[in-house]
């Protein structure tokens, strides 16, 4: 609650019009592309660079607001509250796909394959009678719709060691943080160093495995539910390593630059709780998708 | 003036492309976010009347079946997140602020974005109109596989669905981090008005079920293009999972329409029978309950798709304790008003027929909520009937009483009273001519989403539809009341009602372009006002 005398207000911005214009131009492309329009390409990378032109401003103006001085400790509250509240939206955002998971293992194979009453194991009845329940689910209902794979990406080999990777990607995070608590500098920035290695290296172990399961395996986005959900649960949290190492890197770079004080560092704070997000995520993956 | 209102001496405020391209005022902004709202009301409207017209007579009048369908999918897609939600997030905008006396929202800037996120998501949705294969014509609901069948139109559905969630949730977490750190020093979460409350439970709502949507709506455009099977049976999936993911996020999204409504007549039936709001704290808990439930209700859109009977029973279930605070929040109300000072100006109008409409609504959603009942009335114009209840004379209704209620603090004027009574009764006859007879329809066996239909429903088709026409006219009053109440009229007083509480009475009217600079200082009297 408010206990400052004077409230600090923004001033206007161009930012949050060019991110609307960029994510309508972005969306336009990615839309047109979709439609097989020849222009969409440009057009989806026109947007993107938009995008990434407003991200580098708006964080640049508020970096050096914050540098001279105008926030106040209810503007470092807003901030929070923003981070930590999108952070949730982003874990109801892996829950839709997480759910698709569970409704798959759970209803739809066994209900293919017979099980159940009340209509819902028509399909099986009148379709396909042969279809036989198993997970993961290599043979596919209509087997000539949907790529069939060799195997899956087992748990413990490349996924456990990128599980090892960023449980230590957490800690080296919580060393940086307690380094700039204290701080060491020097610390600092080699416990950043040593995050945003792990997180570009668990990136590079990631692809490595998709380019094995695609093309040794076999196992595609094509390949039924087991691929859909596999290559949509570990492609989206890629996605967001990917980004949080690049978040990352730009902290390592500020810490570099000399920015944040032991006692004000919300930026450095914002995007460890991002990290320790996609590393919960991880877990729920290397658990629920490669494990059992 | 009071002693409550600083100064506005140094009231700087941009001009021209800056002051509404660049903005970071709430009360610009919330006008914005108005102004379109009204706006895609009309679009949303002509669409509807485009309906109503087709459905005139049996037969095929207009236009044809796929164009038909595309306005039925269009209209429900722009009057949920074109209409109602940033009209309430407009509200939320103006006046959250004044109420718990802030300087504005506590992200300024992002809130600027929420806004202008909205025209451009809406030019790509819009846009499909004239594209091959038209626009999206499968329902709002965006069922595969059908929807998959939509032409050049479907990846601009997607991403418009996905860039409207962006707007929705980047609002709803500048609500809550105003709400929850923007408070004037004193005043407790109890002792927030209603509308504040209720702003900041469907703030939740819209976090936790937004993505969810995003999610399934992303499913959707990879099974299309990139040869997922989520919702194949062919490799495994179900089209029914689009359902389940749909429904999580949509029934919430009912709430996330009507709970802003909620707080809106908890505002203004207390002012208008001169009584404190009877049961504060019961109505902010029946306000959680109804939030938290919401959650648990989703395949009560789908009873009829086979689902193993004991799924059917705890979704009927739960769906009937949503009753239960529903029921505490029409008590508290009709306890409000019970032997209180009443006089009828046009916001306790709109209000008044708000408690009895929206418990019209609420009843057929109760049968419809009872599975075995729910197997005859499934998609017929029972369902259409019932939404239109809980959401026109429901959702719209009260914005529009919140409309005439804060009109005098936006304006500084008093808008036309006899035009704004008028506006009441021939919205209030006409939207019950419209949809009271499609209860009939219905429940005769009228299916919704066909633009031709059997002999027998022509009678009430014809009356619904003249109903639907005087409705849409009846809106153009409207516009002209707000635009002459704009222009000029009877100067309003900083308490532009007699028994209006609240900070937001407390500035003067208009309220200047920065309010609240400096924290209020709540007194007793002020605090005891609140709700």
């Amino acid at each position: 609650m408010a206990t400052q005398e004077i409230y600090y207000i923004p001033e206007g911005s161009k930012w949050p019009i060019v991110g609307t214009l960029s994510l309508f131009v972005t969306f336009l492309g990615g839309a047109m592309m979709f439609n097989s329009v020849d222009a969409g390409k440009y057009i989806l990378i026109v947007g993107l660079a938009l995008l990434t032109y407003m991200f580098a401003g708006w964080f640049a103006d508020v970096i050096s607001e914050s540098i001279a001085g105008k926030y106040s400790k209810q503007v470092d509250v807003s901030f929070r509250m923003g981070m930590g509240w999108f952070i949730l939206s982003e874990v109801m955002f892996f829950a839709a796909f997480f759910g698709a998971l569970y409704y798959a293992r759970m209803f739809s194979i066994p209900w293919l394959s017979g099980e159940g009453q009340g209509g819902h194991n028509g399909t099986h009845e009148f379709l396909w009678s042969s279809f036989q329940a198993s997970w993961p689910m290599n043979v596919m209902p209509d087997p000539s719709k949907y790529t069939q794979y060799n195997d899956v990406v087992p748990a413990f080999g490349v996924p456990a060691v990128n599980t090892a990777l960023l449980l230590a990607s957490g800690v080296t995070v919580t060393f940086a943080h307690w380094a700039l608590k204290k701080a060491n500098r020097t610390a600092l920035s080699a416990w950043l160093f040593a995050t945003v290695a792990l997180g570009f290296i668990f990136v590079y172990f990631q692809a490595g495995e998709y380019a094995h399961a695609m093309h040794e395996l076999d196992l595609t986005i094509n390949g039924g539910i087991y691929g859909s959900t596999f290559y949509l649960l570990t492609g989206f949290h890629g996605f967001h390593v990917t980004m949080g190492a690049v978040m990352l890197s730009v902290i390592l770079f500020r810490s570099l630059k000399g920015h944040f004080t032991n006692k004000d560092h919300f930026a450095f704070e914002a995007v460890a709780w991002y990290w320790h997000f996609v590393d919960v995520v991880w877990l729920g993956l290397f658990i629920f998708v490669y494990w059992i | 003036m009071s002693t409550l209102a600083h100064d506005d001496h140094h009231d700087h405020k941009p001009t021209g492309f800056k002051r509404w391209f660049f903005s970071t005022n709430h009360k610009d902004i919330g006008t914005l976010y108005l102004i379109f709202a009204l706006t895609m009301f009309f679009v949303g409207g002509a669409m509807a009347m485009i309906i109503r017209a087709e459905l005139f007579q049996p037969g095929l009048q207009f236009v044809d079946p796929q164009f038909y369908n595309s306005m039925v999918t269009v209209h429900a897609l722009i009057m949920i997140f074109g209409a109602v939600m940033p009209a309430g997030v407009g509200l939320a905008n103006w006046m959250i602020p004044l109420m718990i006396g802030a300087p504005d929202m506590a992200l300024p800037r992002m809130n600027n974005m929420s806004f202008w996120i909205l025209p451009f998501a809406f030019a790509l949705l819009l846009s499909t109109l004239f594209m091959d294969g038209g626009a999206p014509a499968g329902g709002w609901t965006m069922y595969p596989p059908l929807v998959l069948q939509t032409g050049d139109a479907f990846p601009f559905l997607i991403f418009a669905v996905h860039f409207l969630g962006i707007s929705s949730i980047m609002g709803a977490i500048n609500i809550i981090a105003t709400v929850f750190n923007m408070r004037a020093p004193g005043m407790t979460l109890m002792q927030m008005p209603l509308f504040v409350w209720t702003w900041v439970i469907t703030s939740f709502l819209l976090i936790a079920s937004l993505p969810v949507l995003a999610g399934g709506v992303t499913m959707l455009l990879t099974d299309k293009y990139f040869g997922t099977s989520f919702f194949d049976a062919a490799g495994g999936g179900d089209p029914v999972l689009f359902q389940h993911i749909f429904w999580f996020f949509g029934h919430p999204e009912v709430y996330i329409l009507a709970l802003p409504a909620f707080g809106i007549v908890s505002q203004i039936i207390p002012a208008f029978a001169r009584k404190p709001l009877f049961g504060y704290a019961s109505m902010v808990y029946a306000t959680a309950s109804i939030a938290i439930l919401s959650f648990f209700v989703w395949a009560h859109h789908m009873f009829t798709v086979g689902l193993p009977i004991k799924g059917e029973l705890f979704f009927m279930y739960a769906t009937m304790l949503i009753a239960v605070p529903t029921g505490v929040k029409v008590f508290n109300w009709i306890a409000t008003m019970w032997k209180g000072s009443m006089t009828f100006e046009t916001p306790m109008l709109f209000s008044v027929a708000f408690v009895i409409l929206f418990t019209i609504g609420g009843f057929s959603g109760l049968m419809l909520g009872i599975t075995p009942v729910d197997f005859q009335y499934h998609d017929t114009y029972f369902v259409v009937a019932h939404f239109h209840y809980v959401l026109l004379t429901g959702a719209i209704f009260a914005l529009m009483a919140a409309a005439y209620y804060w009109l005098p603090k936006w304006t500084g004027n008093m808008y036309d009273e006899r035009l704004g009574k008028i506006h009441f009764w021939l919205s209030l006859i006409s939207s019950n001519v419209l949809f009271f007879p499609q209860h009939f329809l219905g429940l005769a066996g009228m299916p919704r989403r066909i633009p031709d239909y059997n002999i027998q429903f022509a009678d009430f088709n014809m009356i619904s539809s003249i109903g639907g026409f005087a409705y849409g006219i009846t809106q153009l009053l409207f516009v002209y009341i707000v635009i002459k109440c704009a222009m000029g009229g009877k100067r309003a007083r900083a308490r532009s009602w007699e028994g209006a509480k609240g900070l937001e009475w407390e500035v003067p009217s208009p309220a200047p372009f920065h309010t609240f600079e400096t924290p209020p200082k709540l007194t007793k009297k002020v605090l005891e006002g609140l709700y």
